[in-house]
Formats: C-alpha cells, sequence, structure tokens
C-alpha cells in the first residue's frame, strides 16, 4: 500500500518537473521560431506557434546587411586569446602549489580577496587603465581585464596539490627542468580539470558584455553580444532578426552544452564553493 | 644555485597572473577610491592635468541626486524579493530533481540549467520580445484566459517585477546545481535512521533535508545577494532603466554616468558605495550565520 503511495508521489514530481521544464524552455522555443517567421507574421495576433511562412531572410539579413560576420569574428578572437588565458591561469595554480617563494602567503590570499570585487567598481579605473595604455578599442583590450579569474586560479591550485611531489623530484633527478616538467609531467595529467575549465572559459568568454561593451567603441571591434544589444536599441520592433540575433549567440552555446553537459555541470558545481 | 632556479620558476608560473589581477582589479580599487575624490571627466581623461581634487563632493552630491536615491531603492527591492525567489525555486526544484537519477531526470535538469549558461543579452531581447505588451506571448495567453494586457516593461513598478522574473529564470538554475550536489552529500542511513523511527517523507524533509542543507542555503543566499546588488545587464538592455526610472539600479547609475555623461569621477563614487555595500552586506550575513550555527 505504501509502495502504490510512494509510486502516485513519483508520477506527480515528474509531470511536475516536466511542466516546469517546459515553461522554463517557453524563451528557446519562442526564439526559434521567430527567428525563422517573416517580418509579416513575427507580430501576427494570434501568433502562430510554428511559422506559416519558414524563411532564413532573418539570418540571411544578419550576416549580409547588419555585419554578424565581423562581431562573429570578433568574438571568435575573444574566445582564442582567452584560451592564453586558461594557460596562465593553469600556471599560477601549479606555481601556488607546489612551489614557495617569499610573500607566497599573503600574495595567494589577495588573489582569492580578488573574486569579492564587483565588476562595477572596476570598470571605470579599468577603463581609465586601458585608455592610459592605448588599449581601448581593441580585442586585446577587450580581453585583458577579464584573462586572469582568481578562482580559476583556485580550482587549478586545488587540482596540482593533489599531484605527488615524488614524480617533480623523479623528473628533476632526471634532469629536467622546471618549465619542462610542468609540460610533460604535470599538463599530460591534468587533462579532466582543464576540460572542466576550458569549457566553462568558453562559455565565459563567448558570453562576455561589459568589457566589450566598454572597451569597444567602432563597430568593427564589436562581438556578437555587443552587436546584439546595439541591433536591440535599433531594431526594436523588428522581433524577427532580433530571435535570429538571439539565435546566433544561443545555439553554439547550446551545442558546447549537449556535448559537454557532465564537464559544465562538474564545473559549475565546483565554481558554486566559490 | 639550484634554489635559485626553483624561484626563478615560481615567479615565470604565478607573475602573469598577479601582473593582471594587480593591473586589472587590485589597482582598480585605490584608483576609483582616488577618482572619486575628484572631478574627472572626458576632458580631464585627455589632460589629466587638469583634474582637480574636490574632496568629498561627489558622496555629498551622491546623497542629494534623486536619481541615486531612486536606484538604491529599486536595487534594495531586487534584493529582497530576488533572493529569497532564486533560493526558493533553486531549492525547490534540486529537492524535486533529487527524486530521480534516470535519463529522464538528467533530461530535466539540463533543461533547468540551460538558462544559467544562456548570453544575457539574448536572455534580455528574447524576453523583451515576450514581455512585448501588443503582441507579445505573454499578454496572448492571458487573453485567452480573459485577462487584461498587464504592461509589463511600461509601467514603473511592474517593469521592476518583470524583470526580477528573468534574473529568477536565468539564476534559479545555476543555484539549483549547487543544491543538487549538497543534496547528494547527505549520507543515506540519516534517512533509513528516521524511517525506523516512523518517521513521515514530510519529517524527513523538514527534520533532516532541510536543516543539512543549511551549508548550501547560506552559499546561495550569500552569493545570489551580491549579484543582485550587481544587478545590471537586464535593466541596460531591456529598460535602460525606465520607465520613469522605474527598473534603474545602482550598476546602471554607475554605468550611465561613467560612459554616457563621461562624469568619472562621481560614477567612481557610487561604484566605491556599491563596494561598501557588498562588503557591509556579506559581512552581516556572516555574522548572521556564526550566530544560527551557535544555537
Amino acid at each position: 500500500m505504501s509502495s502504490t503511495r510512494s509510486r502516485l508521489l513519483r508520477v506527480g514530481v515528474a509531470i511536475v518537473l516536466i511542466v516546469g521544464a517546459v515553461l522554463v524552455s517557453v524563451p528557446f522555443l519562442w526564439m526559434l521560431a521567430g527567428s525563422v517567421k517573416p517580418e509579416s507574421e513575427v507580430l501576427d495576433i494570434p501568433p502562430t506557434l510554428w511559422p506559416k511562412d519558414f524563411t532564413w531572410d532573418n539570418y540571411v539579413q544578419l550576416f549580409e546587411s547588419l555585419d554578424f560576420g565581423i562581431y562573429l569574428g570578433n568574438t571568435l578572437m575573444v574566445v582564442a586569446l582567452s584560451m592564453v588565458g586558461l594557460l596562465l591561469r593553469a600556471m599560477a595554480g601549479y606555481g601556488f602549489a607546489k612551489y614557495d617563494f617569499p610573500g607566497k602567503g599573503p600574495i595567494y590570499v589577495v588573489v582569492l580577496a580578488t573574486m569579492m570585487i564587483p565588476d562595477q567598481v572596476t570598470m571605470i579605473p579599468t577603463y581609465l587603465i586601458l585608455n592610459q595604455l592605448g588599449l581601448t578599442n581593441t580585442i586585446t583590450g577587450i580581453v585583458l581585464p577579464g584573462l586572469v579569474s582568481a578562482f580559476s586560479v583556485f580550482l587549478f591550485r586545488q587540482f596540482f596539490t593533489t599531484v605527488p611531489n615524488e614524480l617533480l623530484e623523479a623528473a628533476r633527478l632526471d634532469g629536467a627542468g622546471e618549465v619542462r616538467i610542468f609540460l610533460r609531467v604535470v599538463a599530460p595529467l591534468s587533462g579532466p580539470i582543464l576540460a572542466i575549465q576550458g569549457v566553462l572559459t568558453f562559455i565565459a568568454s563567448w558570453n562576455s558584455f561589459l568589457w566589450p561593451l566598454i572597451v569597444a567603441t567602432d563597430q568593427d571591434r564589436y562581438t556578437l553580444s555587443v552587436g546584439l544589444a546595439l541591433l536591440e536599441g535599433q531594431y526594436a520592433s523588428n522581433y524577427g532578426v532580433l530571435m535570429a540575433g538571439a539565435a546566433v549567440m544561443v545555439l553554439p552555446i547550446l551545442v558546447v552544452f549537449v556535448f559537454c553537459q557532465r564537464w559544465v555541470v562538474r564545473g559549475f558545481m565546483m565554481s558554486g564553493l566559490k | 644555485m639550484r634554489n635559485l632556479s626553483r624561484y626563478r620558476a615560481a615567479l615565470l608560473f604565478v607573475g602573469p597572473s598577479v601582473v593582471l589581477l594587480t593591473v586589472f582589479v587590485v589597482a582598480p580599487i585605490l584608483v576609483a577610491a582616488v577618482a572619486s575624490l575628484t572631478d574627472l571627466d572626458l576632458r580631464g581623461l585627455r589632460d589629466l592635468s587638469s583634474v582637480e581634487f574636490i574632496g568629498l563632493d561627489n558622496y555629498r552630491r551622491l546623497f542629494t541626486d534623486s536619481l541615486f536615491g531612486t536606484a538604491a531603492l529599486n536595487t534594495v527591492l531586487y534584493v529582497v524579493l530576488g533572493v529569497p525567489l532564486i533560493v526558493v525555486f533553486a531549492m525547490g526544484i534540486a529537492l524535486l530533481l533529487n527524486f530521480g537519477t534516470s535519463r529522464l531526470y538528467s533530461g530535466l535538469r539540463a533543461a533547468y540549467f540551460l538558462p544559467a549558461i544562456t548570453n544575457i543579452v539574448a536572455v534580455a531581447v528574447v524576453w523583451g520580445y515576450l514581455y512585448n505588451t501588443d503582441s507579445g506571448l505573454l499578454n496572448y495567453l492571458l487573453s485567452i484566459g480573459g485577462v487584461e494586457p498587464v504592461p509589463w516593461l511600461d509601467q514603473p513598478f511592474v517593469a521592476k517585477l518583470s524583470l526580477i522574473l528573468v534574473g529568477v529564470w536565468k539564476g534559479a538554475g545555476f543555484n539549483m546545481i549547487i543544491f543538487l550536489a549538497a543534496l547528494q552529500g547527505i549520507p543515506k542511513d540519516y534517512y533509513e535512521a528516521a524511517e525506523l523511527d516512523g518517521a513521515g517523507a514530510w519529517h524527513k524533509l523538514t527534520k533532516i533535508t532541510i536543516p543539512l542543507l543549511r551549508y548550501a542555503t547560506f552559499f546561495v543566499t550569500v552569493t545570489t545577494t551580491i549579484a543582485w546588488i550587481q544587478f545590471f545587464e537586464e535593466p541596460f538592455v531591456m529598460t535602460d532603466g525606465g520607465p520613469l526610472d522605474g527598473t534603474i539600479s545602482v550598476a546602471l547609475f554607475i554605468y550611465q554616468n561613467g560612459f554616457n555623461l563621461s562624469d568619472f569621477g562621481y560614477a567612481s563614487a557610487a561604484s566605491v558605495l556599491l563596494f561598501l555595500s557588498v562588503l557591509l552586506v556579506t559581512a552581516v550575513q556572516f555574522r548572521l550565520r556564526r550566530a544560527d550555527v551557535e544555537y
């Protein structure tokens, strides 16, 4: 008797969750449907769930007359440069995990403390500093302020402390230099953490908005998110084009998520510990 | 000799990250503090020698600026409504998702999580379409039920609630993952022991599960509070702070004064206050937690 009750509970829970998931997904479905409707149909009342006249025109317009190709190129550049940051963060994590040097403790504390500082607090000074360095309106200027994140250094450090010191000593006895040890002995062991951080870095840099918005002043330096925000201002009523623009931003993340779900979730669980 | 080479290696590994963090996070706080005491604007940006030290004038101006007052009040409302909603939804969904481990459940988990990793500008654009008063999906669905159109983004108070809904939609999924991780860490024997004592499902939930989620709840509360204090992208893209400044947040106020009006000194003063409020609220939450543990 109690087992029928618990089965009923299970079915009830599943139904609640499915209904909730459908509700949560409505914006995505509506975005995809809107992106393939012609301009005349997006504002139809009653709205059509499935487009009557299916069209790719909105996507074509984004790339042919709205420079989304350039924005996409810039965004890919930002993503690629952010991967350099991944290497720097891994190196720093390794340095803090495996070496002793004067001031190590206090420096590490300062690094961790930077996690607490809101972007809006540093945004104006960072702009002033980039301006002094002559880096405003450059891709370098977009990437540089966010290249290193303290939290990522922390996760790398946690991982590298688990690498046995004996392994490093053995490599040293064999005459390997410190850089060679990092590249040949340590890096090959760090596949899992690199995969997680790589996926998270991709998502974060693909989605980045505040720095590109502040640093990029010319249209040919815009990233996709800045271009889309601009489009929202100019094409406020042309929802077909706007939905296509949003879809271009969301779909690559969706694909990465589908293939790397396990890593993404694990990474976010770890990043939940900050 | 050997130690020297290791010391050099350590500098090589740690150096670049420490330098970047110093230049782009540590130094900017000091720069913000200094700039907040000056009249730095676009002219000063071109010629730093024309910048003048004006003491606490910017802060005095902030406290008499009604727009800043509005932004501060709006931000308080975002925190007061947004934080509990995210905690409740994130915990609720996690508790339900914890019922199963099948493929169905991992698919559902993905569906709830997806908003968390979606680009915020795309989110704002899509929700703007859903919220359209005349041709948006939401008002159409309401009209089927005979409900009058809701001015989602056209009325100051409703617009605040509309932006909170978007923030909750995006924020609940991420925090749900933290609760799920915490739930999976609760030992099964606690429940078995409780069952032997004849405890029902409700008892197990309220006497075991929720108390043991205390650390996760604390963590989610603190980080979500900080996130709402910095609420920026949704009002920036969806309403530009309007209507009638109904949705402007402190973060948006800083952005507008800094980058639209080039009033960098004034905006820096506001950013220093934002920073202090993050510190204060976090410190208070930690203090309350300590009191909580002692009982």
